[in-house]
C-alpha cells in the first residue's frame, strides 16, 4: 500500500470523513487513520441526527458559517448519495411564562443568523399543530427547515465517495505520535507508519491529545455526555415537529424528536464527564428523560422503550469551533466540533479546503465526482425488504442481503457496532432476542472469526 | 388478492397445533411464519422439557419442533412470510418476492412473546459485548455453537432463568450468580436450592443490578445488595424473563384471536400447543 500522501486525516468521525471526501474529490492523495475497529467510533456514533438551520447558533461564529454551508451542501448532494432527508420543522416550546418571555429573543437571534422564516405560534395554533403535546405548552417559535437525517449513512457515504476517489481509510490505526521534518509528517500508528505533507487533526474527544503532537494544545476537551431514550415505532405518530425547549445559558436542553428510523426519541442531556471513550448511561437520568417525555406527550404512557444510548460531545473551553492552519507545521486543527458537527461537517470540510488553498497551495482541478449511493436506512423511503428477500432482523426489517452487503465492499463493517450502524439490525424492540445469534454468525462468517 | 378462511400468524407450537386441529375439523387454514423454518422458540431450546402434553414424550425443544413440522407436512405452512400489518381482515405479507395482501375470515395471532432486554430496563453503564437474553443465548449456544462468555451473571429468577442455567451448563459456561431484586425467587421453590445445590450457582435475592461495566466485553456488573453497592467481576449478563408479548400487529386493534404466549406470560410449550387446539375447535364450531 502507498504510505506517502498529500493529506493525512486523524479521526474517522463524521468531520474527518467529510474532510477526507473533500480532499479526495479535489484530486489530492489522502489517507484517514481511525483508532477504532470501524469508522464512527466517537461522538459521531451517538447523536440526535438533526440537520440544523443554525437559527440558535452563536451569531457570527465559524460554527454558524460551517453549519449553514454544511446544511446547503447536504441538501445539494443527499439524493446523489441516497441519503435521507425527513423534512420537518422545529418548535421551540415555552412551558412557563418566564420561557415565553424569551421567545422574542429567540426570534431575534434567528433573524440575525439569516433564518428569516421563523415565526411565533400562539397556544391555540400550537394545539392544532401538535394535538398530543401537553396542554401545559404555552407558546412556541416555529422554525421551518430543521430536518431529520440519520447519523450513520451520511458519514458512510462520505467515506465511500472518498474511497472511490482513491483515498485510503485505515482502521485499528491509532496515531500514537508524529514527527515533522523537511516539510513532511511521519505518523506512527498502530497500522504502521504513514507519511503526509499535511496532517489534519479531527480526533474529536481526543483532539487536544492529538494536537499536542504539533503544539501545546490551545484547547482542552471536556467531553459533554448526552443520554437518550428511544421509544417504539408507534410513538412516532404522536408528534410531528422536533420539540425543542427554550435553551438556557448552559445547554440547548432536551429535545423530543422523531428519528429517520421511525422512532421517537428524547435527549440529549448535557453532563461534563472525564471519560473520553465510553459513553455510559445511568438509570436515574434515563428515568428522568422518560418522565420528561411523558410530561410533554402524556399519551406516550404505555409505549415501550426500544433503546437507550449516549454520546460524548467534544466540548472545549471555547464557545466556537477551533479550526486553524499552522502553515509552518504542516498541520490543520479541527477541534471542539461539539454539538453540531453532523450538520456542519460538509461546511467544515469546505472551510478546511480553503485554509489549505491559502496556506499550502491551490487544490488540483477536481475530476468529475463519482457518486457512491449508500443503502437507505430511513423509513420515509422504500426499504429493501419491500422488494422481497429474507428478513433476518424482524423488528427493524433488515434483510439478509443488506447484512451481507454491509460485510462486503470497500469498507466492510469492522465490528458488530459497525454492522448495526450500517443496517439497523438488532436495534429494534427485541434488541436481538430473535435475530442476534443469526446476525452475529453472519458477522463471524464474513469477517473470518474476528469479533 | 388471495383469500383464506383462516390465517394463523406464527408457526410456533400454538400456531401449528391450531392449524393441524383445524385441518382435522375440515377448516382450511394457512400458517404464515416469518422465519425460514417453522417450530417457534423450541427450535433453539436444546434442553429436555418438551413434548409431554402433546405427544407424551420427553424431548428437547428442537426434537419437539421437528415433530410439530412433521405433524404439519400436509398443511399450508408458508415460511419466510412476515405479516407486516393487519387492517380489518386484510394482511400485508412480505416474502422472498415482495409484499402482497391476503384476506381471511378469521385471523389467529400466535406470534409468541419475548424477554425484556437491557434497554427498557434502564440498566446503565457501558455498552459492551456479552449482554444478552436467554432466548438469544440459546440460539447462540444450540444453533450456532457459539459461546458468548464464560462467567456471566443471570438477571431474574423466573422459570426461564433456570433454562438459562441449563443452557450455560450445556456450553460449559459457569454463571457467577443469579440476581433477583425481589425478596424471593420468582420461580416456584425449591428453585433456589436446585440452582445452588445442583448447578452451583448462588442465588442473591434483594439484589439489584445497577450498571454494566467493561469495553469491548463485559468486565463487571454493579449491584446493590443489602443497601450496599458492590462490583462483581463477570464477562456477560443474561437478562431473563419479564415477558413482553410480540404484539406489534395489534397496534390498530384488528379483530384477531390470540393463541399461545402472545397473551403475555410465558407458558409451557405444551400449554400453548393445547391452547392452539382449543382455539381451533372454537373456530371450527363457529364457522360450522
Ligand atoms: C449527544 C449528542 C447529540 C448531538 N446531536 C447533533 C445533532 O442533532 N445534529 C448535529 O449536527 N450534530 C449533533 N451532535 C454533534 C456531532 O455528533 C459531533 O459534532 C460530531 O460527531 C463530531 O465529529 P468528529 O468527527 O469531530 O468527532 P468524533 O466522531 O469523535 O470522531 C473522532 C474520531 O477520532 C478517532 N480518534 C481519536 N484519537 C485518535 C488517534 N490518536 N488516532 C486515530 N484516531 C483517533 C476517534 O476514535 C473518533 O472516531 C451531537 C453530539 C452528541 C454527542
Ligand atoms: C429460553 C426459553 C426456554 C424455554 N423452555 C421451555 C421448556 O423447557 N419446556 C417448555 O414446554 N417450554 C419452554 N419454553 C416455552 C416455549 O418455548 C413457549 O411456550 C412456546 O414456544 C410458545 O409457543 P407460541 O407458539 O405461543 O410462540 P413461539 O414459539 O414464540 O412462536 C411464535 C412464532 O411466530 C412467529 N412470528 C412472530 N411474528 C410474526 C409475524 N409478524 N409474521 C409471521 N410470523 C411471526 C415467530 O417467528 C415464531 O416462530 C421456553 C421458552 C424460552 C424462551
Amino acid at each position: 500500500m502507498q504510505r506517502s500522501f498529500d493529506i493525512a486525516v486523524i479521526g474517522g468521525g463524521v468531520v474527518g470523513l467529510a474532510i477526507l471526501r473533500r480532499f479526495a474529490t479535489s484530486g489530492l492523495s489522502a489517507v484517514l487513520l481511525e483508532r477504532g475497529a470501524d469508522i464512527l467510533n466517537g461522538a459521531s456514533k451517538g447523536n440526535s441526527a438533526l440537520l440544523h438551520t443554525g437559527f440558535d447558533a452563536p451569531t457570527g461564529s465559524t460554527e454558524l458559517a460551517c453549519m449553514q454551508a454544511g446544511y446547503a451542501e447536504y441538501l445539494a448532494i443527499h439524493e446523489k448519495l441516497n441519503l435521507p432527508l425527513v423534512q420537518s420543522t422545529a418548535l421551540v416550546v415555552a412551558w412557563s411564562e418566564q420561557e415565553q418571555a424569551k421567545l422574542d429573543g429567540i426570534m431575534a437571534k434567528a433573524h440575525a443568523n439569516g433564518v428569516a422564516d421563523v415565526r411565533h405560534v400562539a397556544r391555540d395554533e400550537l394545539r392544532k399543530l401538535e394535538p398530543k403535546l401537553s396542554p401545559a405548552a404555552k407558546a412556541a417559535v416555529l422554525v421551518p427547515g430543521e430536518h431529520i437525517i440519520d447519523a450513520w449513512s451520511a458519514p458512510l457515504a462520505y467515506a465511500h465517495q472518498a474511497l472511490a476517489h482513491g483515498a485510503v481509510i485505515l482502521r485499528n490505526a491509532e496515531v500514537t505520535g508524529g514527527n515533522f521534518s523537511n516539510g513532511e509528517w511521519t505518523l506512527a500508528s498502530k497500522a504502521g507508519p504513514v507519511t503526509a505533507r499535511i496532517v489534519i487533526n479531527a480526533a474529536g474527544n481526543f483532539g487536544d491529545l492529538v494536537e499536542a503532537m504539533a503544539r501545546v494544545s490551545p484547547f482542552t476537551i471536556t467531553p459533554r455526555r448526552g443520554q437518550f431514550v428511544v421509544f417504539d415505532k408507534e410513538a412516532s405518530q404522536l408528534v410531528d415537529a422536533i420539540i425543542l425547549p427554550v435553551p438556557t445559558e448552559r445547554t440547548k436542553g432536551v429535545v423530543l424528536f422523531r428519528t429517520a428510523y421511525g422512532n421517537l426519541a428524547i435527549g440529549p442531556t448535557a453532563e461534563d464527564v472525564t471519560e473520553r471513550e465510553m459513553a455510559a448511561t445511568d438509570t436515574a437520568t434515563l428515568e428522568r428523560l422518560k418522565a420528561r417525555a411523558l410530561d410533554m406527550v402524556p399519551s406516550l404512557a404505555g409505549i415501550g422503550v426500544n433503546a437507550i444510548y449516549a454520546g460524548l460531545r467534544p466540548a472545549t473551553e471555547h464557545k466556537d469551533y477551533v479550526i486553524e492552519a499552522l502553515p509552518e507545521r504542516g498541520w490543520i486543527t479541527v477541534g471542539g466540533i461539539r454539538s453540531t458537527g453532523l450538520t456542519a461537517c460538509l461546511g467544515i470540510a469546505q472551510h478546511v479546503a480553503k485554509l489549505y488553498a491559502s496556506h499550502f497551495g491551490a487544490l488540483p482541478n477536481p475530476p468529475d465526482p463519482i457518486w457512491t449511493p449508500v443503502p437507505n436506512l430511513a423509513e420515509d423511503r422504500p426499504r429493501p425488504y419491500m422488494q422481497g428477500g429474507e428478513i433476518v432482523c424482524h423488528c427493524e426489517r433488515v434483510t439478509r442481503g443488506e447484512i451481507v452487503a454491509a460485510l462486503e465492499g470497500p469498507l466492510p463493517a469492522g465490528d458488530l457496532g459497525g454492522l448495526k450502524r450500517r443496517t439497523r439490525a438488532m436495534m429494534g424492540r427485541c434488541q436481538g432476542f430473535n435475530c442476534s445469534a443469526h446476525v452475529e454468525a453472519l458477522f463471524r462468517e464474513k469477517s473470518h472469526g474476528a469479533a | 388478492m388471495e383469500r383464506r378462511d383462516v390465517i394463523i400468524i406464527g408457526g410456533g407450537p400454538a400456531g401449528l397445533s391450531a392449524a393441524r386441529r383445524l385441518a382435522e375439523l375440515g377448516v382450511a387454514a394457512t400458517v404464515l411464519e416469518r422465519d425460514q423454518q417453522a417450530g417457534g422458540v423450541p427450535r433453539h431450546c436444546g434442553h429436555l422439557g418438551f413434548g409431554w402434553q402433546s405427544h407424551r414424550r420427553l424431548w428437547t425443544g428442537p426434537r419437539f419442533a421437528e415433530q410439530l413440522r412433521a405433524d404439519s407436512t400436509a398443511l399450508d405452512v408458508r415460511t419466510g412470510h412476515t405479516v407486516l400489518g393487519i387492517d380489518g381482515n386484510v394482511l400485508r405479507v412480505q416474502n422472498q418476492h415482495g409484499i402482497n395482501e391476503m384476506a381471511a375470515n378469521r385471523i389467529i395471532l400466535a406470534t409468541g412473546t419475548r424477554e425484556t432486554p437491557r434497554a427498557p430496563r434502564f440498566v446503565g453503564g457501558s455498552r459492551p459485548r456479552g449482554v444478552t437474553t436467554t432466548g438469544a443465548l440459546q440460539a447462540n449456544v444450540y444453533l450456532q455453537n457459539f459461546k458468548p462468555f464464560a462467567c456471566p451473571v443471570i438477571i431474574g429468577s423466573e422459570w426461564v432463568s433456570f433454562s438459562a442455567i441449563l443452557t450455560c451448563r450445556h456450553a460449559g459456561i459457569r454463571p457467577v450468580a443469579m440476581i433477583e431484586a425481589k425478596d424471593r425467587i420468582s420461580a416456584p421453590r425449591p428453585g433456589d436450592l436446585i440452582s445452588k445445590l445442583i448447578y452451583g450457582v448462588p442465588v442473591w435475592t434483594r439484589t439489584k443490578l445497577t450498571a454494566i461495566a467493561g469495553q469491548p466485553q463485559v468486565e463487571a456488573v454493579e449491584i446493590e445488595r443489602h443497601g450496599k453497592r458492590e462490583r462483581i467481576a463477570c464477562d456477560g449478563v443474561i437478562f431473563t424473563g419479564e415477558w413482553v408479548p410480540e404484539a406489534a400487529l395489534l397496534v390498530n386493534r384488528p379483530k384477531v384471536t390470540l393463541a399461545g404466549n402472545v397473551h403475555g406470560d410465558l407458558k409451557t410449550s405444551g400449554a400453548c400447543w393445547r391452547e392452539g387446539r382449543a382455539i381451533a375447535e372454537q373456530i371450527a364450531r363457529g364457522s360450522a
